[in-house]
């Protein structure tokens, strides 16, 4: 459960574009952009999202928000990241709006990093940044390679 | 598969396109339950293992599983399509899917009030006593309900 591949593209990618590292994020048609802030996550419309008639389905506005906390944890890490694994221990999302048939957004902001947890809180939004379509709380568990078999 | 389970396994989940997407199946419904399948396909994988081929299935992807299963365990309650939206989901990971195996996903209507309904479930991959992963839900219908 490695993310070298992601931490690479994060790290020494371009600016911006798809996730290719990754089989569900590729699913979601996720692409990422790199900002002062760090990284945000933009996923697309497309037909593929919808749950509800003209509305995204809540699992996938879930998913682009886990993919916004884990890229950000990538990001923090830095050059350590390609030395952990990272697990998810849980997610609490809240929906705020229904999500129309547009492009989304998710960032994440890092609460807390540990040697072994991340406490992180992540927001999505659709063409206005200031009106959230749904926010999350995500626990992290970071394994440290060489201490991995320790737990 | 009664008529009634039968109209919500066509209406619900076979005109929702991102259910299709994801490959979710009808297993089971009851008077305050419901149960849907996950089959594993790689394009679900999201925690890519070392050797690049057998990775785990997304959290994201199990999320849907739940958020999908919570819904239909809700209208199996009220025995009609209302209009709902989940209020919020919370997802404990207890452990990791095993590549290859369907994740089938649980869930129960604890409690329903006039606006909101309260959902628990669970998630495993084979072993209904050893779940993978435990939800709480809650749900609220959004036209012709009061508070």
């Amino acid at each position: 459960m490695s993310f070298v591949r992601l931490s690479t593209l994060l790290r020494d990618g371009p600016k911006e574009g798809p996730i290719s590292a990754l089989p569900y994020a590729q699913t979601l048609g996720l692409r990422y952009i790199k900002t002062d802030a760090g990284i945000t996550i933009h996923m697309p419309f497309s037909d593929a999202l919808i749950g509800a008639p003209k509305r995204l389905h809540g699992g996938t506005i879930a998913g682009l928000l886990e993919i916004a906390s884990i890229a950000q944890v990538i990001h923090a890490l830095g050059d350590d990241a390609a030395a952990t694994t990272l697990k998810p221990v849980n997610v609490t999302v809240d929906y705020l709006r229904g999500g129309a048939s547009e492009d989304s957004y998710a960032a994440a902001i890092i609460t807390r990093i540990g040697r072994r947890i991340a406490n992180i809180r992540a927001e999505a939004w659709q063409a206005d940044r200031t009106r959230l379509i749904a926010c999350a709380h995500m626990n992290v568990m970071i394994a440290r390679r060489d201490a991995a078999s320790a737990g | 598969m009664s008529n009634f389970a039968q109209s919500i396994s066509d209406g619900f989940l076979n005109f929702a396109p991102h259910v299709n997407a994801l490959g979710l199946k009808f297993v089971a419904m009851g008077d305050d339950w419901a149960e849907l399948a996950l089959p594993y396909a790689a394009h679900l994988v999201a925690y890519p293992a070392d050797n690049e081929t057998d990775g785990i299935i997304a959290s994201g992807a199990i999320f849907s599983l739940m958020d999908t299963v919570g819904g239909m365990a809700v209208i199996a309650k009220q025995r009609r399509l209302l209009h709902q939206a989940t209020l919020d989901l919370r997802l404990d990971y207890l452990r990791p899917a095993e590549p290859g195996k369907t994740v089938t996903g649980h869930a129960d209507v604890v409690k329903i009030t006039r606006s909101v309904a309260f959902v628990s479930g669970f998630a495993h991959d084979g072993n209904p006593e050893h779940p993978l992963a435990r939800m709480a839900a809650t749900y609220m219908f959004t036209k012709g309900a009061r508070a």
